[in-house]
């Protein structure tokens, strides 16, 4: 049994979130093999081969990867299905993009987000907006699984697996990329970050949310992070969104500033090692998850704070 | 063109649900259902390509139990066209679903199908990319900004690091995000409306699908609950918790 991880990366380097998933491979237990598939992705592939349990790694190096298209990516990763009893990627945006394609492609179900391994063919999951945890057994011959990155610890490096060239498959020009905006920061990565700092709707407008958070974040070494909310009335690009349906954090502590704590929102980021809530409404349910909170107008205590850290 | 809009029946999002006391799923008897949030912005967009004079006539699909037809006739007063039950009490999985939705496609032949990027009950985000994949058709998931024109199809995409924008040929699959559109609220006399249109009720059967799950649930646990921490003084206490007894920062 060998289980076939679907490499994270931007072509030049290796994206955290692959980690993850060679941790859960680890756990469910073979030979693991990465395959990397990109263009000028010579160095990602590198960097997949230090990741320790990797066995091997398999680089389909072509322009027509360089944008990570589903389409391209799917039939590619279906190609080289062949002897692999899983088929496991990150529960990014990219992985949740081409994985249901590859297991549609094969005819079997595709598991998501898996949180926890029970055994090779049994999995947990969170749904509901993790309101409940699924554990759930695949009957299919191959299993094609997508890892959510807060359920697993990232792989340490130390190992020295052979980097193979593979075929790449042919072009099967159905989408193209036009363009991309990419959020620049300095800031660490939303999913990898140990502390977030998170606003929502009661930092009034952008330009509150900037001046008070970022401060504070910059002293904390923090990423940022917002509520649905406050990336729907614009404050922030949509890629700051924590939640059932943005990103699902899990850092050492996360610091939500007027944020009511709605379910949705919950559901990224109640698994955070320690919970602040600041909010002025002693009843708002963030509370409810909060190891500190501090019932106090957030435009009164955020400076201080920012200057007492 | 036709636009085709796969739409699921789910418990509300404003209901926080209850797992069973004997593990085997959650208690759904007596909840609020509703139609999923996404799917709800992909009836509006669908509509809106409609207004616009580029789509022709817009189909809403839904499977599952008969209560589905509630759903249906909600898009209906949103303002889809028509409405088409696959009635099964089956559990559809996202592979199943994907299939009868190819069914019905290859019937209608839309040039767009906009399906929901998830649903919120089994938050499994797969249904579309699955259609697409056994369709052979280019797809642009989690869209929040669709342009139909010349036969293609211009999305931009939320994406983890922002936003990229992909261009392709119909027909073509899009799921929504929800920033894509804020949907109307359906007007009373739109509602009594939606009650005179059709609506075409089919079994898995009549499609020649084969819907058995692939996946069983074995158990239904409920999460570690967090315990509600302390409440500080000020932050003054609160720097000196997170340093001394947290020891986070
Ligand atoms: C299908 C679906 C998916 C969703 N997915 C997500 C998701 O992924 N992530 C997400 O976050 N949401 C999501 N939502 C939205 C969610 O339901 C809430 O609407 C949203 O999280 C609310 O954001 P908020 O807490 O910033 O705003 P609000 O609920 O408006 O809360 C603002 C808070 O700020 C406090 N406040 C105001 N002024 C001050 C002040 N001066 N000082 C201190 N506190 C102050 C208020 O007391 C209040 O508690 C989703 C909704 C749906 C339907
Ligand atoms: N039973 C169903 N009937 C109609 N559409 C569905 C059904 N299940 C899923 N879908 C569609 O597929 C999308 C994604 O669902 P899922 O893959 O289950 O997260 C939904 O937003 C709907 O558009």
């Amino acid at each position: 049994m060998a289980i076939l991880v679907i490499a994270e990366h931007d072509n030049q380097s290796l994206k955290a979130a692959t980690k993850n998933a060679v941790t859960a491979a680890a756990k469910i237990g073979g030979e693991i093999h990465v395959l990397v598939a990109g263009s000028g992705c010579a160095n990602a592939a590198a960097e997949a081969a230090k990741l320790a349990g990797v066995a091997k790694v398999k680089v389909a190096d072509a322009a027509h990867y360089a944008d990570q298209t589903a389409e391209n990516i799917a039939a590619l990763v279906v190609a080289n299905a062949a002897g692999y009893s899983h088929i496991v990627a990150p529960a990014t945006t990219n992985g949740k993009n081409f994985a249901p394609r590859v297991a549609a492609l094969l005819d079997v179900a595709q598991i998501s987000d898996i949180v926890g391994v029970e055994s090779a063919d049994t999995f947990v999951r969170p749904i509901y907006a993790g309101n409940a945890l699924a554990t759930v057994q695949s009957a299919d011959t191959v299993k094609v699984i997508t890892v959510r990155t807060t359920g697993f610890e990232a792989v340490a490096e130390g190992g020295s697996a052979a980097v193979e060239a593979i075929a790449a498959g042919p072009d099967l020009g159905k989408s193209k990329l036009v363009s991309r905006e990419l959020t620049k920061s300095e800031r660490p990565e939303l999913t990898a970050a140990k502390i977030i700092v998170s606003g929502g709707r009661g930092l009034g407008n952008g330009e509150n949310y900037k001046t008070l958070l970022e401060p504070l974040a910059d002293k904390l070494g923090a990423a940022l992070g917002a509520s649905r909310a406050a990336v729907d009335a614009g404050f922030v690009p949509n890629d700051y969104q924590v939640g059932q349906t943005g990103k699902i954090v899990a850092p050492q502590l996360y610091i939500a500033i007027g944020i009511s704590g709605a379910i949705q929102h919950l559901a990224g980021m109640k698994d955070s090692k320690v919970i602040v809530a600041i909010n002025k409404d002693p009843e708002a349910p963030i509370f409810q998850v909060a190891d500190y909170g501090l019932v106090a107008d957030l435009f009164e205590v955020v400076p201080q704070l920012a200057a007492a850290v | 063109m036709k636009v085709l809009v796969p739409v699921k029946r789910v418990v509300d999002y404003n209901v926080k649900v209850r797992v069973k006391s004997d593990g085997t799923g959650v208690d759904i008897a007596n909840v609020k259902m509703s139609m999923n949030p996404f799917d709800e912005i992909a009836v509006e967009e669908a509509v809106r390509l409609k207004e616009a004079g580029i789509a022709s006539e817009v189909i809403v699909v839904s499977a599952g139990v008969a209560g589905c037809q509630e759903t249906l006739r909600t898009a209906m007063a949103i303002g889809a066209d028509r409405g088409i039950l696959i009635e099964s009490d089956a559990d559809l999985q996202p592979l199943a679903v994907a299939k009868l939705i190819k069914a019905v496609a290859d019937k209608e032949q839309p040039q767009v199908v906009i399906f929901g990027k998830q649903a919120i009950d089994d938050d499994s985000n797969q249904t579309g990319q699955m259609f697409a994949a056994l369709q052979g058709w280019p797809q642009a998931t989690f869209a929040s900004k669709v342009v139909i024109a010349d036969g293609k199809a211009t999305v931009t995409r939320e994406v983890d690091g922002g936003l990229e924008t992909l261009e392709m040929a119909l027909p073509a699959v899009v799921t929504t995000d929800l920033r894509l559109n804020e949907p109307r609220y359906a007007t009373l006399p739109n509602i009594m409306k939606a009650k005179k249109k059709p609506l075409e009720t089919v079994k898995p059967e009549d499609l020649g699908v084969d819907v058995a799950p692939r996946l069983k649930t074995l158990k239904v646990a409920e999460p570690a609950k967090r315990q509600a921490g302390v409440k500080v003084a000020d932050v003054a206490d609160l720097v000196s918790k997170l340093k001394n007894e947290a020891k986070v920062i």
